[in-house]
């Protein structure tokens, strides 16, 4: 309703938005998590959603993801209009989702991680299939996984982001979205997912990439959708605006279209903090 | 990428590619890579294995007669019983959850079987059937009512193990105590079914076959994957190894009775059910909801229709440790499946390696804490000590295995082996 949003940016990549959410809406009691929010996401681009605490990112990866069901709006996928009611059915459309709090199990090795819940095999396990696939897999990410066959729980803080992420790809997703995927890197992991995700824009997927991290968000998004208490505050192209105006998109510094264009397109003048 | 590795020697196969990993090699290599898995907290069966070894040594000192082959077989009949519930034990800490009602389920199986025996005049098998299927539904309520209501099993079970107790007494009726026809079949297989020597002997030749054929298909096929096969010499020498053992262990309980039929339907019941988790979907599923419940649940698997089966499967495995347990003693009283029932089960769990906490852990646990359990209480009865010692040193045996379980876990998270 307010926002430009549905107005598709001139993309270079693709006209149809492989994902596209229009006026989705989410409440928890008391609580309107979020309000009448749109976006769209285009195969080879990586979008950045960022927002303070509360901002409502989580609960819009929820409702995608098929955990909490949105109470208003519509999501539309290569067009067509779905419904996402479980998370087999987001991973069933090509949806892939890296939650922040990893989703690994630790007891298990890589390869079992990897293919957790679509093992390869009739009746028994093709352990071989799966690890040749695995391997295959890692390599192409240019993943540094010493063995396929440890437990997820000896892996460093970034191996294991990378075996969670590999693992969102092996349904041969068209959308990966990850949600803080460097929260807790150090600087040289950190680089290796971001890396990563440059890697997954490269094969042709849409990324969202959902993140506190400025300095993340501007090295590898291509565009960055703000939210603000659970509503649309803006949405921009990287190239097109600065760091100061992500903040005061996200803090509400500059709260209407008007001054968010201006602070875009010409050099920025009209906000204080 | 890693395709046709295979057919260039000189690229190295997919697995190893990676120059950081220390490559074990050859059998030298095996052993070396096994004393450092051992060094950095992945004991394994190790401790169970040594503890075994001592006990035997111990009370083999303190009474000659204790690995007699007379008392040796008559410890494997013990240990079938309680074993094959403790394989039950082994499936539900898997999934990191408990049933307290195994020793009660037990009884009531072998009360059923009793009553429908001699009472009701049903055919053995029927009878048998009808115990298996009254456990399977206990079962399905504790499953039904953990995924449902969200009631810990710790609870469940424990209100299990009262209600369950108490139909076995209604089951059993006034009485208290029903003796089985001697000639009964479930009699003979707890009491005097035992192998011939050659089919002993050919049992255990084809175990130890079936081990190596299992190691050479998986090399073959992972060479033909392009990953690294194992080393042919050492899958040789470990089923040798393992046929060696068995045909000793055969020849020398055949110089008495031999092997019981009893004892080695739970040795099949165990290589099945390792087989299951080991190899099949279902089993991956039951390790990731044993080691992170909300992941598994998010990689798609159906963790309550896991939950329930694990939980029907456990006390099916009760039901079946108690008609083993009814066909030993030969009578179905107001005490089978009481008094130590329970905490011997899980204790043999525990002890074999199966950790508490879930996740980790193998069929194969049980066959080595039953052994262990069964050898402490055997080797007391032999010395004439009563069973307030034996519940004693059964705990305190019991502690240490808690306690080993935790410092490996320690260690393993500061080696990296988690």
């Amino acid at each position: 309703m307010t926002l430009e949003a549905p107005s598709a940016p001139e993309h270079p990549l693709a006209k149809e938005p492989v994902l596209s959410i229009r006026g989705i809406s989410k409440g928890f009691g008391a609580v309107q998590a979020l309000t009448d929010v749109d976006m769209d996401i285009y195969a080879g681009e990586v979008v950045a959603i960022v927002g303070d605490n509360g901002a409502g990112k989580s609960t819009l990866v929820k409702i995608l993801a098929g955990v909490h069901p949105a109470d208003a709006g519509t999501i539309t996928f290569n067009g067509r209009p779905v419904t996402i009611p479980t998370p087999a059915a987001a991973r069933a459309l090509g949806l892939a989702i890296v939650f922040q709090d990893l989703s690994l199990c630790d007891n298990l090795d890589v390869v079992s991680n990897l293919f957790l819940g679509r093992e390869v095999g009739d009746f028994t396990l093709n352990e071989e299939e799966m690890e040749k696939h695995s391997w295959t897999l890692l390599r192409q990410l240019s993943a540094k996984i010493p063995s396929v066959r440890i437990a997820v729980a000896s892996l460093s803080g970034g191996q294991r982001q990378t075996v969670a992420i590999a693992r969102s790809l092996i349904g041969d997703p068209q959308v990966v979205i990850l949600d803080e995927p460097t929260a807790a890197l150090g600087v040289a992991q950190t680089a290796e997912v971001l890396n990563l995700i440059e890697n997954l824009r490269e094969r042709g997927l849409g990324v969202v990439l959902i993140s506190h991290n400025m300095a993340d968000v501007q090295a590898v998004a291509d565009r960055v959708v703000v939210l603000r208490l659970g509503r649309n505050n803006g949405d921009f192209r990287i190239p097109d605006v600065s760091y100061e105006d992500i903040i005061s998109a996200i803090t509400g510094a500059t709260d209407n279209a008007v001054t968010r264009r201006a602070s875009a397109h010409e050099s920025h003048e009209g906000h204080t903090s | 990428m890693s395709k046709n590795s295979s057919e260039t020697p000189a690229e190295l196969a997919a697995d190893i590619r990676d120059e950081r990993l220390i490559r074990h090699e050859g059998i030298a290599g095996a052993v070396r890579a096994s004393v450092q898995r051992v060094r950095g907290g992945d004991l394994g069966s190790l401790p169970v294995v040594i503890g075994l070894v001592l006990i035997w040594a111990i009370f083999q000192i303190l009474n000659p007669n204790f690995l007699s082959s007379n008392n040796l077989v008559d410890l494997t009949m013990q240990s079938a019983a309680t074993g094959t519930i403790a394989i039950g034990v082994v499936l539900v800490l898997l999934i990191a959850q408990i049933d307290l009602s195994i020793g009660s389920v037990s009884g009531l199986s072998a009360a059923i079987l009793a009553v429908g025996m001699t009472q009701l005049g049903w055919p053995i098998w029927v009878a048998v059937l009808a115990a298996l299927a009254a456990a399977v539904l206990i079962g399905l309520l504790y499953g039904i009512l953990y995924t449902r209501f969200g009631v810990p099993t710790f609870v469940i079970t424990l209100a299990g193990l009262l209600a369950v107790l108490g139909l076995q007494l209604k089951v059993l009726g006034p009485n208290g105590s029903i003796n089985l026809p001697y000639d009964s079949w479930i009699v003979q297989l707890g009491t005097s079914m035992f192998f011939p020597p050659w089919a002993a002997y050919a049992l255990a030749i084809i175990a130890a076959l079936g081990m190596f054929l299992s190691d050479w298909f998986r090399s073959r096929r992972r060479i033909r994957a392009g990953l690294t096969g194992g080393s042919l010499s050492l899958m040789l020498i470990k089923s040798g190894l393992l046929l060696v053992l068995l045909l000793v262990a055969v020849w020398y309980l055949a110089t008495t009775r031999g092997v019981g039929v009893m004892f080695a339907l739970f040795v099949v019941f165990v290589v099945i059910m390792n087989f299951f988790l080991m190899r099949t979907r279902w089993g991956r599923a039951v390790y990731a909801v044993g080691g992170n419940v909300e992941a598994a649940r998010r990689a798609g698997i159906k963790v309550n229709r896991i939950v329930i089966s694990v939980l029907m499967l456990g006390t099916l495995f009760a039901a079946i440790g108690g008609l083993f347990a009814t066909g030993r003693l030969t009578a179905a009283t107001l005490s089978s499946g009481g008094g130590d029932t329970n905490l011997v089960a899980i204790a043999a769990a525990v002890i074999g390696g199966t950790s508490l906490f879930g996740g980790r852990g193998s069929a194969y646990s049980a066959l080595l804490g039953i052994f262990v359990i069964q050898s402490i209480s055997n080797g007391l009865s032999l010395l004439n000590l009563d069973s307030s010692i034996r519940y004693m040193i059964t705990g305190a045996v019991l502690l240490l295995a808690v306690i080993i379980d935790a410092l490996s876990r320690r260690s393993r998270a500061t080696h990296g082996q988690a």
